[in-house]
């Protein structure tokens, strides 16, 4: 008896010491991606800066034309995909361990399409441009979100079984028939604007990082930053929703408010990056199944997935400036291209080690 | 997982007891079959409707007389034989079809939130219409109708055998794969219209989802596909039935978990793929049907697929009269009032009904 628990015990100290490792060699290996990534995205362009200049130039030291073109143009470009690619990782990881359900993306469940309608709407009806379409944007995504919150009736267990299951479905399905309502007004203001509008629009709708401004920069650090903040305090209770209702509660874990708290974390998030740069696509709902992936586990993941987002939109960003050459093309497009197959990719082998498994 | 046969039907059979089901059987399938016929009579109401009503108002005997061909007045003739004839037939099909596939597809995922437009079917349609207007240059709805049907089926094949693996597929690796092509395939039709402003002055038009313009001589060439995709779905509930027990029991039951698979998806795709290509991806039709028939008989899959058609062809047709109605002179494109109608709906039964959603 005692023997086989002995060797239980130790089984499973060998299993976790592995799963810490591979996390520590996963995020070590991400973090090094991303490092090589954004020397990259400093060098590159009209001016190309050596990659041992690029450093010096970033503060502030060398020839006035580097440090102009890497302190003033691709620094701060760099740090909004950096800072956008980490915001819509975590989306996707809080709310589709929140809601178990693959499907649960801000684009999915109405809270992109809200922030494009209230933009769309902005720059066609109203003719704004710069930050303060971004502001109509995050103005949109909170009042998707805070109707989808108010509309699915709270967080708390449904019925007498209390299958947290069942409020995720309900949500997201609410979130869905909000989408489907911002993206009908989304097509009639494209149908009934000036077809050189409507393309404008259409930029803003595939979501880019092209111009940055310094103070759309600032806010939405900002903002990343205190959510950030929010999430780490969160992050265990996630954890122990995530074994059910019941055994959280067991936990000590008030699962309604806690639910509650995290799904504004997570709407925060999305509003700051989608203010930010517009719904670009797929990469909340990519890089939370690629992070488990690489992990090998089913948990949140939280700082692997904004990692894995940081990578996706950073690189797809360089892509975007340099591989069409002479046409600079939105960042939201390359995520669409690239994102999804590499989820495709991955999906293959999955289905592969689960068969050997 | 689904729990077996909950009393969600009203009426006196979802109160008998499980002890005597023959009578209670018996009387439940009669009301079910009750309620059918009043679907189809509600069918034809809206079909009623879609005639009699327009921006241009013509009398009840005029319509009739205009119908069988012997109107007085040529106008009134060609208003109701041109424009509003082949809008409410493609209406009734493509409604009808979509209402179907969405089921299909839900059974097929076990996803309450899977929709046909999921598996990649309107993005493939939505690319191969692009390429037809901005390559080939192809002007009005009607010479659309093959490209948006090959690139639909192309699209969902492309999804089915990325989903498959060496396994097959699985609900959630084709409801991730069609989410996957979806995203990949809208990518590339914003980046040709951002580069290409006549393509987007055409497009947009067509993607929102209207019956306007549309030629009825598209529709009998068609038939073919919706009639077998049709039968295929309807063949199919039973076997739906056991998936939404999972896989492992479903084979349990004897049942071929990825024949059924692959014969859902051979349906889903003739039926999206002809009513994307006659209306355009109206996407919302498939999921707040499926919600709806759910919601009248329970989770047994024979019946939300028999359900979902006349409802899909009701909702369909009924939102493209309401479009013409509310923003007179104008019109506001069927697949915008979808979405009026069919989001707060979509919203009501989901608050309602909660033990569905599983």
């Amino acid at each position: 008896m005692t023997s086989t628990l002995d060797s239980d015990i130790r089984m499973l100290g060998a299993v976790r010491s592995a799963t810490r490792r591979r996390v520590l060699v996963v995020t070590g290996i991400l973090v090094a991606v991303l490092v090589v990534l954004a020397i990259l995205a400093l060098m590159l362009g009209n001016r190309i800066v050596a990659p041992g200049d690029v450093l010096a130039a970033a503060f502030g030291q060398g020839p006035g034309g580097d440090r102009f073109v890497v302190q003033g143009l691709r620094l701060p470009r760099l740090t909004l995909a950096l800072l956008i690619g980490a915001c819509f990782g975590l989306v996707g990881a809080v709310f589709q361990s929140l809601l178990r359900n693959p499907l649960a993306s801000p684009d999915i469940i109405g809270i992109s399409q809200g922030a494009s309608g209230a933009a769309v709407g902005a720059i066609l009806l109203l003719g704004w441009s710069g930050i303060s379409v971004s502001f109509a944007a995050f103005g949109g995504a909170v009042i998707v979100a805070a109707a989808i919150t108010l509309l699915a009736g709270g967080f708390g267990p449904v019925g007498s079984s209390g299958r947290s299951g069942a409020v995720g479905s309900r949500f997201v399905l609410i979130g869905i028939a909000l989408a489907f309502l911002a993206q009908a007004i989304i097509g009639y203001l494209l149908t009934r604007a000036d077809v050189r509008d409507a393309q404008s629009a259409l930029v803003w709708l595939v979501g880019s990082i092209g111009t940055v401004q310094p103070a759309e920069l600032v806010v939405t650090a900002v903002g990343a930053l205190v959510l950030s903040v929010a999430l780490a305090v969160l992050a265990p209770r996630l954890r122990m929703l995530q074994l059910g209702d019941e055994a959280a509660t067991g936990l000590g874990v008030r699962v309604t408010r806690t639910r509650l708290l995290l799904t504004l974390v997570g709407v925060g998030f999305a509003a700051v990056a989608t203010a930010a740069a517009g719904p670009v696509a797929f990469v909340a709902f990519v890089s939370a199944p690629i992070a488990r992936r690489l992990l090998g586990g089913t948990g949140p993941a939280l700082v692997t997935s904004a990692l894995v987002g940081a990578v996706v939109v950073t690189g797809a960003d360089i892509v975007a400036q340099h591989a069409f050459p002479g046409l600079q093309v939105p960042v939201g497009i390359v995520t669409g291209i690239i994102g999804a197959p590499v989820l495709l990719l991955l999906l293959a082998r999955g289905n592969r080690t689960k068969g050997a498994a | 997982m689904t729990r077996p046969a909950p009393a969600t039907v009203a009426g006196p059979a979802g109160s008998a007891p499980a002890s005597a089901p023959g009578p209670a059987l018996v009387r439940r399938r009669l009301a079910r079959i009750l309620g059918l016929v009043a679907l189809l009579v509600v069918v034809l109401l809206a079909v009623g409707a879609s005639l009699f009503l327009g921006s241009r108002a013509i009398d009840l005997s005029a319509v009739i007389a205009a119908l069988t061909g012997h109107s007085a007045d040529a106008t009134e003739q060609m208003v109701v034989l041109d424009l509003r004839v082949p809008r409410t037939v493609i209406g009734l099909v493509a409604g009808a079809s979509l209402g179907l596939a969405g089921a299909l597809m839900q059974g097929l995922t076990r996803n309450p939130l899977a929709d046909p437009g999921l598996l990649g079917v309107n993005a493939g349609a939505s690319l191969a219409v692009v390429v037809a207007i901005a390559v080939f240059g192809v002007g009005a709805p009607s010479g659309y109708v093959w490209f948006a049907f090959l690139g639909a089926a192309l699209a969902a094949v492309i999804v089915y055998a990325v989903a498959s693996g060496r396994n097959g597929p699985t609900p959630l690796s084709l409801t991730l794969a069609g989410a996957a092509v979806t995203a990949v395939l809208t990518s590339v039709i914003t980046l040709v219209l951002l580069r290409d402003l006549d393509t987007l002055a055409q497009y947009r038009f067509w993607s929102v989802g209207s019956l306007v313009a549309r030629d009825l001589g598209t529709v009998p060439p068609l038939l073919p596909f919706l009639v077998v995709g049709a039968i295929l779905a309807l063949l199919l509930g039973r076997s739906l039935n056991g998936l939404a027990l999972g896989d492992d029991v479903a084979r349990g039951l004897g049942q071929r978990v990825g024949l059924t698979r692959a014969v859902a998806g051979i349906a889903i795709i003739l039926l999206c793929g002809s009513a994307t290509s006659l209306a355009g991806p109206l996407v919302f039709v498939g999921l707040v049907v499926s919600h709806v028939a759910r919601r009248i008989v329970g989770p047994d899959y024979r019946w939300i697929l028999a359900y979902s058609i006349p409802l899909g062809a009701i909702l369909l047709v009924l939102a493209d009269t309401v479009g013409r109605l509310i923003a007179q002179p104008a019109e506001l494109e069927a697949g915008i009032v979808v979405a009026i109608i069919g989001a707060p709906l979509l919203i009501v039964l989901v608050r309602r009904d909660r033990a569905v959603i599983r």
